[in-house]
């Protein structure tokens, strides 16, 4: 769409692609075929859980239904994550031939992007965009002159629930419920949009998908590491002179990361959003990658000038927001971890408490219904326990007096 | 309400219905719609989905609670929405904040008396390498400085 000729770098996702090319090669392709593929490059869900792709979808093209559907989950409200944005307004080709090349392996014919609605922006050149598809015949009935091969894209808007990311929480909203995430199983590869069949991807694996098909799981394999192949894109924000959103191979070291967006004077990098993990620098040397720190993409530098206590607290706001109520870990939950940081704040607390608070977080992780309430004590309990020092004994072990 | 703007409305929303589609899954879209034009979903407006749509209005009312971009009373004319978020704090939010707060004369979370802007916070726009930013209606601003932003809010009608 716009810039255009402002070429991103990168090994995997901002390789060179040309509109359609994926699409004509899956003409002579079967289902297996690409699905063999995928399994072969081993791609995972790029949204953060690292649900492996091709199972997925082998899931969702096994499920008996006479309607099935592909939903994009553009929903992408993870503080620190615009990845997404960018493939949305730079890689629209690529991400929507990924949706048809879903369509077909799976067997459906009916594709819904879930746009965030903070994005609503990029609403009406994503609507020229498929326009332009359908002229090109790339979507529509029997696409490229491929007898049955029908597949259109329509895009739904989001209305502000960052808990909508998750994806039975996300299929409630398109039904027109409050977003709330369902019991699982079962999954929504059998039980998914209006109760049918639905595989729901993250906008990056969707552009993975459409790269694979085109140059090989072999070729995708040869980046990252043995357990997390390909590459990852990573919203890079906070204090670094060059922010920005940079494709890197899975396994890249915290510091070659630090010194390529040229950072200085880093006390703390925050890897995964607010519901993502607090690295110190001890721990520098720590990979990007699923087996180590894993991330949708959201990289947030702090220096040394930052207080990490006031971060905590960020967080923590932001989770009390969002948590959407329904089961007790995370309604309750979040709001007792915020208190515990307020208390903190104004010197108020007991190391004991602080201690039930590190408690009460393991259990909101075991006991919350969905991804959110699993994750969001994962910066309270970092950031405590990497940042103890700063936290509890500056001042000269005086705090608290 | 006049027994006309009434009817008018329900006008406006039958047509809605026949737009998205006669069913559940369409209320969204629905009543974004209607948020958009009139920057709230009144009760009257509530009522009248959920008869074309056959569920029972609480369940209008649930979903419209629900998402931040919803609401049941009326707002200005213009939302103002301010990213809230660590990288956006940590690059001046908050004299951002404050200088349209002074140049509005209301806080965040009010109205202005002419009713012309709302302001409001937000969790991250998806903006954090150009922070800070904020939405003014669906428009994104980003590398906000306190003179910047009030000048953008001034050149809004």
């Amino acid at each position: 769409m716009e810039n255009k000729d402002k070429m991103r770098q990168g090994p995997v996702i901002f390789s060179e692609y040309k509109q359609g090319e994926a699409i004509k090669k899956i003409l002579t392709m079967s289902r297996e075929d690409i699905l063999f593929e995928l399994r072969e490059s081993k791609l995972k869900g790029r949204g953060g859980a690292g649900f492996p792709t091709a199972t997925k979808w082998m899931l969702t093209a096994a499920a008996k239904s006479d309607k099935k559907y592909v939903i994009c989950n553009a929903d992408e409200g993870e503080p620190g994550t615009f990845k997404d944005r960018v493939l949305l307004q730079e890689y629209t080709e690529l991400l929507f031939d990924g949706m048809v090349i879903a369509g077909y392996v799976v067997g459906s014919n009916e594709g819904i992007v879930y746009l965030r609605g903070e994005y609503q922006y990029m609403y009406n050149d994503l609507l020229k965009f498929l326009d332009e598809m359908r002229s090109l015949n790339l979507l529509g009935k029997n696409i490229l002159g491929k007898e049955g091969f029908d597949f259109d894209i329509t895009i739904r808007l989001g209305a502000g629930a960052y808990v909508c990311g998750e994806e039975t929480a996300l299929i409630e909203s398109l039904e027109g419920h409050r977003g709330e995430a369902r019991n699982r199983p079962p999954f929504p590869v059998n039980t998914g949009f209006m109760g049918k069949p639905t595989t729901v991807n993250n906008v990056e694996t969707l552009c993975a998908a459409a790269q694979i098909t085109v140059k090989g799981g072999i070729w995708f394999r040869e980046h990252g590491t043995d357990k997390s192949t390909g590459s990852k894109l990573l919203s890079v924000s906070g204090d670094c002179n060059k922010p920005g959103v940079y494709e890197l191979p899975f396994g890249t070291k915290i510091t070659e990361l630090l010194e390529i967006v040229d950072a200085k004077n880093t006390k703390a990098v925050q890897i995964g959003g607010a519901s993502g993990v607090c690295i110190p620098k001890s721990q520098f040397d720590r990979t990007i990658s699923y087996e180590d720190v894993a991330t949708g993409g959201s990289i947030m530098i702090f220096n040394e000038s930052r207080s990490m206590i006031k971060v905590l607290k960020n967080f923590m706001e932001f989770f009390v927001e969002e948590s959407c109520g329904q089961c007790t870990p995370c309604r309750v939950g979040n709001v007792k971890l915020l208190e515990g940081v307020e208390m903190i704040e104004h010197n108020n607390y007991t190391f004991s408490y602080i201690n039930k608070l590190k408690e009460l977080g393991k259990t909101m992780q075991v006991a919350s219904k969905c991804g959110l309430g699993q994750s969001s004590p994962n910066s309270f309990i970092s950031i405590l326990e990497n940042f103890r020092d700063e936290v509890f004994n500056s001042n000269g072990g005086k705090h608290g007096n | 309400m006049l027994v006309l703007e009434k009817n008018s409305l329900t006008e406006e929303i039958e047509k809605l219905v026949e737009k998205h589609g006669n069913n559940r899954s369409s209320l969204l879209s629905i009543l974004q719609e209607i948020q958009q034009k009139h920057s709230y979903v009144s009760d009257f407006a509530q009522q009248e989905v959920a008869r074309l749509l056959d569920i029972h209005p609480v369940e209008v009312f649930s979903v419209i609670s629900f998402y931040a971009f919803l609401n049941s009373s009326p707002k200005g004319r213009n939302i103002v929405r301010l990213c809230q978020t660590i990288t956006c704090d940590m690059h001046g939010k908050e004299a951002v904040a404050k200088a349209i707060e002074r140049e509005l004369g209301v806080k965040f979370g009010e109205t202005t008396k002419d009713k012309k802007f709302t302001l409001e916070y937000v969790n991250c726009l998806g903006m954090c390498d150009q922070g800070p930013a904020m939405l003014v209606n669906d428009k994104v601003y980003s590398k906000l400085t306190p003179e910047k932003a009030v000048e953008i809010l001034n050149q809004i009608k």
